[in-house]
């Protein structure tokens, strides 16, 4: 591909203490295009995508969005351009409803500089039911809501205010089926429109399905990035848990 | 379906259907229950003495120090934290308003009550701005933060005068404690009144038209029309109760009493504050998730410190009516009133977890154990008594809640 990469993240490092987290990953997305980021558990994976989100800016290293070099410390720089998370927990305030966390951190306000809460549950609504038809009761708490329900209103955030890049953490976890083919078509839609998307996952099948690249984190370094149709997922598990590159090319 | 189930389901259909047109809040409503079914059986007990004019007259401005206290708490645990230090406060503030005077401004100059009430608000922000930075920006945790603060203020209230009491304070500022002359009278009673009903209509209308340019369901009109006739025979009474209590010796109706005039602007501003700025829903949201705000792009440090920062001026507003009230500073005012402003808070459904809590409900707390502890006064039963009392009353309100939740799928 000769465009240039929707974000480049060049040698970046983080350390916790004594823990180095990331040790030295460069990683990027192209438009269009599903990333996928496997590893085990405490493989840094998280981490890393989280000094993308601003949740956890970077020690070390460069973060490059549309080949122009920015600096991310904050959520707020994140969204500045572009960028929209949907964490592996969430990140939604129980006791708020679909659309006090749609809005959250980015309210509508009347003319009177009072919240717009009627707009909110307006905007709300439509796209919500964009992505799950079912979703009828979106006045509710957060709280009384089902998985798949908390996961629309997650996804719901991350497109309504046009993200260009999506980090999906773990997305299909706490789904069912039907749900996991929902979010499925969602990324393929998302795609189709130039988002370029980095998708966190445990699951080798629901990335290969997905991605097309993969790249595997192991002990904060980055084993390799592959095309997903030049590798089989024996050699991804084989990267995965030892660390071993597959052979050729 | 066997023939057994059947009345009882559509006996069941028309009481839910009843209340989800109505569309109150549960809790409220039976808080609301609570507080009369209290009113009335002490009334029973008291001989009707609990239901005068003179009664309800001292039971308002006996509920508005803590109620002022209150609806800043809700905001402090709504935000999962506490202060404990409430009552030192308003301790501390008093002795500064009272010293400064009597002691040090000349007293009776017509500028010198205004500027010692600037002075004590502005005291109590400061305090309430610094326990705030412990809290948020160096991570001590509020019990302990406020913990301090009881032990610290409570001295510092005593170092002010040595532990001499000052007195008597300002003519005109007693006005502001209620007392013979500290009530608006009944015109203006019932201007306010005027306004409260303007306000509940204009509410509604807006509202409504909100609603439907949105295309919401709206509430059918005969519900809003409903709320809006309780709502104006609840103005009309209360106003009616305090205009007819009258001055000793004359026919001079007291109308309300600036106490419970301070008091109903305070709870105005607060249930704004909560409800339709960002600042309120950024505290609840706090409450909820604190990670999630902090994701949100929420600057969680500043909105926690703001939250201590309001309590305190809270805290000097309370101050001041009790210095009016007793006309004096007394390094033991306050003693004690955190626990009743945590109670009334809880007891008005703010839960300790975090994330809930209302206004409204605070209030209504309040006036809860203050009409329990006046009739129990009024019984003659012994402090040590109503202290017992009190306590129970605090578990079963909060037991209540658990269950309720429970309940709730």
């Amino acid at each position: 591909m000769s465009q240039t990469p929707l974000v480049e993240m060049v040698n970046i490092h983080k350390r916790f203490g004594g823990v180095h987290a990331v040790n030295g990953v460069s990683l990027d997305l192209y438009p269009g295009e599903v990333a996928g980021v496997l590893g085990h558990n405490g493989a840094g994976k998280t981490v890393l995508m989280k000094a993308l989100s601003g949740a956890i800016p970077c020690d070390e290293g460069e973060i490059r969005i549309n080949g122009e070099t920015v600096r991310i410390e904050s959520p707020r720089d994140a969204r500045k351009y572009g960028i929209e998370t949907i964490y592996q927990t969430l990140a939604l305030a129980d006791n708020l409803d679909a659309a006090g966390n749609l809005f959250l951190g980015r309210e509508l306000m009347t003319n009177y500089g009072s919240l717009n809460d009627r707009a909110m549950e307006s905007e709300a609504r439509k796209v919500i039911s964009r992505l799950n038809p079912n979703f009828k009761n979106i006045t509710d708490a957060v709280k009384n809501m089902s998985g798949g329900q908390r996961q629309s209103v997650a996804i719901a955030r991350a497109i309504y205010f046009n993200a260009k890049i999506l980090i999906m953490d773990e997305p299909t976890a706490a789904l069912g089926p039907q749900e996991t083919a929902m979010v499925s078509e969602l990324i393929k839609q998302l795609k189709s429109e130039g988002i370029g998307i980095f998708l966190i996952s445990h699951d080798l099948h629901d990335v290969f399905d997905l991605s097309d690249r993969v790249s595997v984190i192991k002990n904060g370094n980055l084993i390799g990035t592959r095309q997903t149709k030049d590798v089989t997922k024996d050699e991804v598990l084989g990267m995965i848990i030892m660390g071993k590159l597959p052979e050729a090319a | 379906m066997s023939n057994q189930a059947q009345p009882v389901a559509i006996k069941e259909n028309a009481l839910s259907r009843f209340l989800q047109t109505v569309d109150i809040d549960n809790r409220m409503l039976a808080m609301i229950i609570a507080l009369l079914v209290i009113w009335v059986i002490l009334n029973i007990m008291t001989d009707g003495i609990f239901f005068t004019a003179r009664n309800l007259y001292n039971l308002a401005v006996q509920s508005s120090v803590v109620g002022i206290m209150a609806t800043g708490m809700v905001l402090v645990i709504v935000s999962r934290n506490i202060d404990l230090s409430v009552g030192s406060l308003l301790g501390f503030t008093g002795m500064v308003i009272a010293y400064l005077q009597v002691h040090v401004l000349p007293l009776g100059a017509a500028w010198n009550w205004p500027l010692t009430i600037l002075c004590g608000l502005a005291l109590g922000g400061l305090v309430g701005l610094w326990q705030g930075w412990w809290i948020s920006y160096r991570g001590i945790p509020s019990f302990v933060t406020t913990l301090a603060g009881l032990l610290m203020f409570r001295g510092a209230a005593y170092l002010v005068t040595d532990g001499r009491t000052v007195a008597p304070m300002d003519k005109t500022y007693q006005i502001l404690g209620g007392g013979i002359d500290g009530s608006i009278g009944a015109t203006w009673s019932w201007i306010l009144a005027g306004v409260a009903i303007a306000w509940m209509l204009t509410n509604t209308i807006m509202v409504r038209r909100s609603c439907l340019k949105y295309g919401f369901k709206v509430k059918p009109l005969w519900v809003q029309l409903l709320y809006l006739a309780i709502g104006t025979a609840l103005v009309c009474g209360f106003v009616l109760v305090m205009n007819a209590y009258y001055k000793p010796r004359t026919e001079i109706p007291r109308g309300i009493p600036v106490p419970v005039l301070i008091m109903i602007f305070v709870v105005v501003g607060m249930s704004l504050l909560a409800k339709i700025t960002r600042f309120g829903r950024y505290v609840f949201a706090i409450g909820g998730n604190p990670e999630a705000a902090e994701l949100a792009g929420i600057a969680v440090k500043k909105i926690t410190t703001l939250v201590f920062l309001v309590m305190g001026i809270l805290c000097a507003i309370a101050a001041v009516i009790t210095t009016a009230r007793l006309n004096a500073g007394a390094n033991s005012m306050g003693m004690l009133a955190e626990l009743n402003v945590i109670a009334a808070a809880v007891i008005g459904g703010t839960s300790l977890a975090g994330g809930q809590g209302t206004i409204y409900g605070a209030i209504l707390g309040a006036v809860i154990m203050q009409s329990l502890d006046s009739g129990m006064v009024l019984l003659g039963i012994s402090s040590a008594m109503r202290q017992l009392v009190i306590g129970a009353v605090l578990i079963l309100a909060v037991w209540f809640d658990v269950v309720y939740n429970k309940k709730r799928p």
